[in-house]
């Protein structure tokens, strides 16, 4: 035990004292933050200005302005013939030219098949969209009025509604928080799925690097192969763990400053009653949210998120081994990866599924299936997961912990005394089956 | 010291070792011969506790090889390498700190070593800025940092000069003055005649010559004799000698002979009428009795 120790203490130190974790550790919470802010960013820029011109000879649109970026500039017919209006928006450089022809008897059929869009080049589809949907509007109108409809009237009918869902599952009537619950699923089920990835890779390499350096031979005449390995894949864990927590440390940091300094201003200026509006939540919406969180069982979350973090990365690390204990350079794990990302994928896949439907079945199997677990039933959870499924799913889960490392030592404790030629799936599970 | 009973491993259908009966004498400098793939580092390794046999038992000062004992070997293996990114100081107390050795007396020991070898420079010093020849003496220092009983040396000259492989050299028959019992495998027979006492020379896993140095040379004693004689020309000679060739050379005689023992008497006493400048018994090569007995295999 005092080896392990060691060992432990050996992978943990080596790796916290490199630059590269240094620098990782510290940027990776600013990349996470730009990642997150960036495209609220970028979506708050100005856009170009884009300019139509618009020869209406149906007088059909009533001089629509347009709206924010796309901005509408009408020929007066009377002035302007085709060919003419044409050359016009060609010579000012406007984005697109549309020509809404004169219809005969007043029909907005016609029109409707009539009504043309130039451009030198492609069109952007935002504006396609939108002009179409302009027109559709003002022809809807023309119909209307054809059937001696007034359109006002329509107008008011027009009822807009925000279904109030309530939960009526969890104990005391709350708010439906669906939106929210699905957030904390995914972000904690992909937290595993990199996790795992980033520090699995890392204990294979650790492994190769033996290898190659062949100082794994002096290491197996102090002390025992699975003593090696565990010690690896516990001292990788650590530094994973560390790692985690300084980031989420950081990111809350990071998001409080950012939130202080860029939103709340917004928020208080001119945008607050705009804002309520659109998102036109109930007068107590924050409230509601709020007492929607509270039906929501953090401690339990948080608990099991600590547990299929830590189980789910053991469980692949064992295997990450078993793969770099068989090659010798990192090129040649490509083919043995494969067995040991696929789940991981699949689990990726499957949570989409789960977060829409997390009572489903493929949700409930693959939540009980150990390689897609901890994954899949961190999406599960925050919707509320009945007590014996997730005990169910853990003990499964441990269950093949203990079973996968144990096979995945016996393939390394040969592997990683084997060099030369790359072995086959068939040598490997030969290898689980040698004696000592 | 060492004591090999019936050991057998195989791998698959590859027979390493087959029925292996061997002993190592406690305090003796033991060559442990035969050709690439005869089974030695299977041999080591077992003794290592790094594999386990199929069958047959090892035992180590008369108890049965146990894991207590991983702390009373040093084994400097034929593929060797340290840690890269690791500096020369940490490596050695790490790797003394894996064989129990407390951390301050390591620490003692890793000083006295450097001092020894001229690596104080380059204590904190990453393993990978070093030569080939500085890395092979932290490994060997990294071997003996908890004074084993037992010295298990893989191959240990390879990638040192001349004069690195004097300064282990010395040290390997240091450790052998002082009762480090030493298994020494390698395929260098000159090494071998230098510093091993007895040896065992295995041959796809079996065991096909052993004994002390001296009792194997005259097991493979040729018979054949070198004689310089400060004569012209000899007509005749007594009976039972054949003589293989013979050359004059600033005028003394050069010969060679084969006789068989019984007659080496009267050829002693023949010759002493002559004016004898040399006569010796060519000695067997180990080198050649490696080729002779592994080609009858």
């Amino acid at each position: 035990m005092k080896k392990i120790g060691l060992i432990i203490k050996r992978e943990f130190s080596t790796r916290v004292r490199k630059k590269s974790f240094i620098i990782l550790t510290l940027l990776g919470p600013i990349l996470m933050a730009a990642v997150m802010f960036l495209p609220a960013y970028l979506a708050s820029l100005p856009t170009d200005d884009r300019v139509i011109t618009v020869l209406d000879e149906s007088l059909l649109l009533d001089f629509e302005k347009g709206k924010d970026e796309i901005r509408l500039r009408y020929l007066p017919p009377d002035k302007f013939d085709f060919a003419s209006a044409q050359a016009f928006s060609e010579a000012q450089g406007d984005y697109a030219f549309m020509h809404i022809p004169l219809s005969e008897g007043g029909d907005p059929d016609f029109v409707a098949r009539n009504v043309r869009l130039f451009r030198a080049g492609d069109i952007s589809v935002s504006v396609e969209s939108y002009l179409e949907n302009t027109l559709e509007k003002y022809l809807q109108k023309e119909k209307l009025k054809a059937t001696g409809v007034d359109p006002e009237i329509i107008a008011r009918t027009k009822t807009k509604v925000n279904l109030r869902v309530i939960n009526t599952d969890e104990g005391l009537e709350t708010e439906n928080a669906t939106l929210i619950k699905m957030g904390i699923g995914y972000v904690a089920a992909f937290a595993i799925y990199i996790f795992i990835f980033l520090y699995g890779s890392q204990v294979m390499r650790g492994v190769i690097e033996e290898k190659t350096s062949r100082v794994i031979e002096i290491m197996v005449s102090s002390v025992r192969p699975f003593e090696m390995m565990s010690g690896k894949i516990i001292g990788i864990g650590l530094v994973a763990m560390l790692q985690f927590t300084i980031w989420i440390g950081l990111g809350s940091l990071f998001y409080v400053i950012a939130v202080s300094l860029f939103i709340d201003p917004q928020l208080a200026a001119n945008n607050l009653p705009n804002a309520a509006a659109n998102i036109s939540l109930p007068n107590d919406g924050l409230l509601s949210i709020y007492s929607s969180l509270q039906s929501i069982d953090f401690f339990g979350i948080i608990a099991s998120f600590i547990f299929y973090f830590i189980f789910g990365y053991l469980l692949y690390a064992a295997l990450f081994a078993a793969v770099g204990s068989a090659v010798d350079k990192e090129s040649d794990s490509q083919q043995f990866m494969l067995p040991i990302s696929l789940p991981l994928i699949l689990g990726l896949l499957v949570i989409i599924r789960a977060l829409d439907n997390p009572d489903g079945d493929i949700a409930f199997w693959f939540s009980m299936i150990p390689l897609t677990s901890p994954l899949v039933m961190m999406a599960r959870l925050p919707f509320g997961v009945a007590p014996w499924e997730l005990i169910l799913s853990m003990l499964i889960l441990l269950i093949s912990f203990v079973l996968l490392t144990w096979f995945a030592s016996k393939i390394y404790r040969i592997g990683i005394l084997m060099y030369g030629k790359k072995p086959t799936f068939t040598e490997l599970l030969r290898w689980a089956r040698y004696k000592n | 010291m060492i004591k090999a009973e019936g050991l057998h491993k195989s791998y698959g259908d590859h027979v390493a070792l087959h029925h292996l009966d061997l002993e190592v004498k406690a305090g003796s400098i033991f060559g442990l011969l035969g050709p690439n793939g005869a089974g030695k580092t299977s041999f080591i390794r077992i003794i290592n506790q790094i594999t386990a046999p199929d069958s047959g038992q090892l035992f180590f000062n008369g108890e049965k090889l146990s894991a207590s004992h991983i702390k009373k070997i040093g084994y400097l293996p034929e593929e060797r390498g340290l840690y890269p990114k690791m500096k020369v100081g940490e490596q050695l107390l790490y790797l003394a700190q894996l064989k129990e050795v407390e951390k301050s007396q390591a620490k003692e020991r890793i000083l006295k070593w450097l001092k020894d070898f001229q690596l104080m420079d380059w204590k904190d010093k990453n393993v990978e800025e070093l030569s080939k020849g500085m890395a092979q003496k932290v490994q060997f220092i990294a071997t003996l940092l908890h004074q084993p009983e037992l010295l298990i040396l893989d191959e240990p000259f390879t990638g040192f000069d001349p004069r690195n492989t004097e300064i282990i050299k010395k040290e390997i028959q240091r450790l052998g003055e002082r009762g480090t019992t030493i298994i020494f495998s390698t395929h260098r027979m000159e090494s071998v005649e230098e510093i091993c006492d007895s040896i065992v020379l295995i041959n796809k896993g079996k065991k096909v010559l052993e004994g002390s140095l001296r009792d194997i040379k005259q097991q493979f004693r040729s018979g054949n004799y070198d004689l310089i004689l400060e004569e012209s020309q000899i007509s005749t000679w007594p009976a039972g000698i054949e003589i293989l060739s013979q050359a004059s050379l600033q005028g003394k005689l050069h010969l060679k002979l084969k006789l068989e023992p019984e007659n080496k008497q009267s050829l002693l006493q023949f010759l002493s009428t002559k004016n004898l400048h040399l006569f010796q018994e060519e000695e067997a090569k180990l080198h050649d009795i490696f080729i002779q007995t592994t080609a009858e295999e």
